[in-house]
C-alpha cells in the first residue's frame, strides 16, 4: 500500500477527487471553489479535472446554496458543500438544522439526506470574530446531524470519505491552522470510522480528550511533561456526534484523571458533555482529581495577535494545567 | 379578478382553451374528483379536530383547491414537488391516499410519516412528493436542489415548489430564484397568494403588488393567474413545464386565491371582514369547475353527483382506517433519526 506525505488540505482534496471518480453522483458546491480553488486551496485544481458541472461555484448565497445542496441530496445526488468559513453556516442554519437534520425523522424514515458540509473553523489567522469561531458543539446538539473533526491528514481524508459514504448529513470541521500540516496518507480509498475516537499517546497519569488542533497542542504538552516524569494519555476525539464514550471511560478508569481541551467557548461546550458523561459513568468512582476543562475564553475571537492567542488554550497553559492536575488532586 | 362560478370557458372548436383541448373527459373528471377530495378531507380533518379526536394544529386550504390540482394534474411520479404548511391539497394533487394522510393526523404508524410528522410534514417520496414544510420558505431551496439533481441526471422531469405569499419576503425565496435563474434549473415556483401571511396582508408585507413581478429580478417569466380557475392555473403550468423541459429554466407562477378558513385553529379572523370572506366564498373554485364541465357536456349532473358520493365514501373509509391504525410504541422514539446501519 502506497503511503505519501500530504498536507491536510491535499488529503481532503484527494478524498474529494477519489469520491468523484468512483461515484458520478458526488459533486462539490461552494463559494470560489472553482478556478479560485477555494479560500484555503482545498479544492485547488479539481474544477479542471472534473468540470464546472461537478465543481460548482455558487453565488455568495449560503442559505440558498446550502439549501439547494440539501434538496439535491434528498433527490438522489451526493453533494459536498463547502462553507468558505464555518462562521457563514449561521446564514444557513435553517436548512442545516430544520431541514437536513430532521427530514428523515419527520418523514418517518422515508428519505435519507446524504450531504457533507465542510466547515473551515478556528482561530489563529488574524481574521477576527466573524471568521474564527469553533461552532462544532452547536451542531453536535442537534439529533440528526453527525459532526466530525479530524486532526491529521490521514483522518482528514478518511473522515471526508466516510462522510461522503454516509447516508445522513455530516459536518466536517476543518481547523484552518491544520491545512498546511503534513502527514502520511495512504493512496487507496479508505474510511475513518465516524463515532470512533483514537488514543494518540498512551499514558498512565491523566487522560486528555482533545479535538482538532488541540490534539497537537496536547501532544506537545505531554512530551514536555514526560521529561518531568508525568505520563499523559491523549485521546483524539475525532467525532463530536456520535461521541465515543467507551474509549474515554476506559481511559479515565486507567489514568484516574481527566482534562478536556477544546477551542470552542468553554461554557456549554464539548468539555461539559464529556465531563458529565464521566460523572454519570462508572469511571466517576476512579477519579483522583476534579475534572478539568480548558476551553476557549468567554469572548468573541479578537483581532490583536496578543489577545487572539490568549483567547484559546495554548501549549504552555496546557502544560501547566496538566501538571497541576496530576500533582494536585481533591 | 377571479372568475365567477357561472362563467364558462370555451372547450370545443377553434377557440378551445388548451386546458380542455389537452385533457380528455376522464382526466377532467378526475381533476374535479380530487378537488372534492381535498375539500372533504379538510372539512373532515377540521371536524375531527373540533371533536377532540386529533391533536396539534393544522392549516386548511379550503378555497385554494384549483391551484393544487391545476398544478399537479399533469405531473408524473418522477416530477418532484415541495409543499408548505398548508399542503394537504398538494399531497392529494400529487397522488397521496387520504387514508394514509388521516392516519398521519391520528399519529399512527400507517401514516405517511409513521406518525412522526403530522399535518405539516406529510410526504410521499415514492411519488415525488418531497414533503410539506413547517418553515415558511423552507421548501424553496429544497425544490431548487431537486431541480439541480434532475439536471444532473439529464432527465426531462421538473421540480415544482409551492409556497405562499408569506414566503416571498424570506431570503430563501430570493436566493433560490437567483440560483435557479443563474443555473437555468427545471423548477417551477408556484406562489399561492391567498392574500395573507397569517394576519398580515400582502399590501402591508410586500413592496410590489404582484409577487410575479419579482421574477424579473431573476431572469425568469413571472405570470399572474386566477388561482381559483383550474384552467388558468393549468395553462400557466403547461407553458412553464415546456420551458423547463426544454432546458430554458425556471418560471414563477403567482396564483391569486383565498383561504376561506382562518390561518390555523388559533385564528379569530380579526384582520379581515366577513364581507370579504363571503365574497370569496362566492368564487368557490369547485362549483365553478363542476358547472363548466356540465355546461359543456363533459359530465352529466348524475356523474357529478356520483363523483361527490364516491369522495364521501372514500373519506369515510379512510377515516375509519386511520382511527383503527397502530399507535407507535414508546420504544420507537429514536427510530429513523439516522439511517439504520450507519454511525449513530
Amino acid at each position: 500500500m502506497s503511503v505519501r506525505e500530504l498536507s491536510f488540505a491535499q488529503a481532503i482534496q484527494e478524498a474529494l477527487a477519489q469520491a468523484m471518480e468512483v461515484d458520478p453522483r458526488v459533486f462539490l458546491m461552494g463559494e470560489d471553489i472553482g478556478v479560485y480553488g477555494g479560500a484555503f486551496q482545498v479544492t485547488g485544481d479539481l474544477v479542471h479535472r472534473f468540470g464546472e458541472d461537478r465543481v460548482m461555484d455558487t453565488p455568495i448565497s449560503e442559505l440558498g446554496g446550502a439549501g439547494v445542496a440539501v434538496g439535491a441530496a434528498i433527490a438522489g445526488s451526493r453533494p459536498v458543500y463547502e462553507f468558505q468559513f464555518s462562521d457563514f453556516s449561521t446564514l444557513a442554519m435553517e436548512q442545516i438544522v430544520n431541514q437536513a437534520a430532521k427530514m428523515r425523522y419527520m418523514l418517518g424514515g422515508k428519505v435519507s439526506v446524504p450531504i457533507v458540509f465542510r466547515m473551515p473553523c478556528g482561530s489563529g489567522t488574524g481574521a477576527a470574530a466573524q471568521h474564527s469561531q469553533s461552532l462544532e458543539a452547536w451542531f453536535g446538539h442537534v439529533p440528526g446531524l453527525k459532526v466530525v473533526e479530524p486532526s491529521t491528514p490521514e483522518d482528514a481524508k478518511g473522515l471526508i470519505l466516510a462522510a461522503i459514504d454516509d447516508p445522513d448529513p455530516v459536518l466536517v470541521f476543518e481547523h484552518k491552522l491544520l491545512y498546511k500540516i503534513k502527514g502520511n496518507v495512504p493512496e487507496i480509498m479508505y474510511r475513518t470510522p465516524i463515532g470512533k475516537a483514537v488514543v494518540r499517546r498512551n499514558g498512565k497519569d491523566a487522560t486528555v480528550v482533545a479535538s482538532a488542533i488541540m490534539v497537537h497542542k496536547a501532544l506537545e504538552a505531554a512530551e514536555a511533561l514526560a521529561k518531568e516524569g508525568i505520563d499523559i494519555e491523549v485521546i483524539d476525539l475525532r467525532s463530536i456526534r456520535p461521541i465515543d464514550g467507551a474509549t474515554i471511560i476506559e481511559s479515565v478508569k486507567k489514568t484516574t484523571r481527566l482534562a478536556c481541551i477544546y477551542e470552542g467557548v468553554k461554557t456549554l461546550g464539548i468539555g461539559a458533555e464529556i465531563s458529565a458523561m464521566i460523572a454519570e459513568s462508572e469511571a466517576f468512582d476512579y477519579l483522583d482529581a476534579p475534572i478539568m476543562r480548558l476551553g476557549g475564553a468567554e469572548t468573541p475571537i479578537p483581532y490583536s495577535p496578543i489577545l487572539e492567542k490568549v483567547a484559546v488554550p495554548q501549549v504552555d497553559g496546557i502544560t501547566d494545567a496538566l501538571r497541576n492536575l496530576v500533582k494536585g488532586g481533591f | 379578478m377571479p372568475a365567477s362560478p357561472k362563467t364558462t370557458s370555451s372547450i370545443k372548436g377553434p377557440n378551445a382553451r388548451p386546458f380542455y383541448a389537452k385533457h380528455n373527459a376522464e382526466q377532467l373528471k378526475e381533476a374535479l374528483r380530487r378537488m372534492w377530495l381535498i375539500r372533504r378531507f379538510e372539512e373532515m380533518a377540521e371536524d375531527s379536530y373540533v371533536r377532540g379526536l386529533t391533536h396539534g394544529t393544522m392549516h386548511l386550504s379550503i378555497g385554494q383547491e384549483a391551484t393544487a390540482i391545476g398544478v399537479c394534474m399533469d405531473l408524473t411520479d418522477k416530477d418532484y414537488i415541495t409543499s408548505t404548511h398548508r399542503g394537504h391539497g398538494h399531497c392529494i394533487g400529487k397522488g397521496a391516499e387520504v387514508r394514509y394522510m388521516f392516519a398521519e393526523f391520528f399519529g399512527k404508524e400507517e401514516g405517511y410519516c409513521r406518525g412522526r410528522g403530522g399535518s405539516m410534514h406529510i410526504a410521499d417520496p415514492a411519488t415525488g412528493n418531497l414533503g410539506a414544510n413547517g418553515i415558511v420558505g423552507g421548501g424553496l431551496p429544497l425544490a431548487t436542489g431537486a431541480a439541480l439533481a434532475i439536471k444532473q441526471r439529464k432527465t426531462k422531469d421538473v421540480a415544482v415548489c409551492f409556497f405562499g405569499d408569506g414566503a416571498n419576503n424570506e431570503g430563501a425565496f430570493h436566493e433560490s430564484l437567483n440560483i435557479a435563474g443563474v443555473w437555468k434549473l427545471p423548477v417551477i415556483y408556484v406562489c399561492e397568494n391567498n392574500q395573507y401571511g397569517m394576519s398580515v396582508s400582502t399590501a402591508r408585507s410586500t413592496a410590489v403588488k404582484d409577487v410575479a413581478t419579482r421574477a424579473a429580478g431573476y431572469d425568469m417569466p413571472g405570470v399572474v393567474v386566477d388561482g381559483n380557475s383550474i384552467a388558468d392555473v393549468n395553462e400557466a403550468m403547461m407553458a412553464a413545464m415546456e420551458r423547463a423541459r426544454k432546458g430554458q429554466g425556471p418560471t414563477l407562477i403567482e396564483c391569486k386565491t383565498y383561504r376561506t378558513k382562518g390561518h390555523s385553529r388559533s385564528d379569530r379572523n380579526r384582520y379581515r371582514s366577513k364581507d370579504e370572506i363571503e365574497d370569496w366564498k362566492q368564487r368557490d373554485p369547485i362549483p365553478a369547475f363542476e358547472y363548466d364541465l356540465q355546461a359543456h357536456g363533459v359530465m352529466t349532473a348524475a356523474e357529478a353527483k356520483a363523483i361527490r358520493a364516491g369522495v364521501e365514501k372514500e373519506i369515510e373509509e379512510a377515516f375509519a382506517f386511520a382511527q383503527a391504525g397502530t399507535n407507535p410504541t414508546p420504544d420507537s422514539l429514536l427510530r429513523d433519526i439516522y439511517t439504520a446501519g450507519s454511525a449513530a
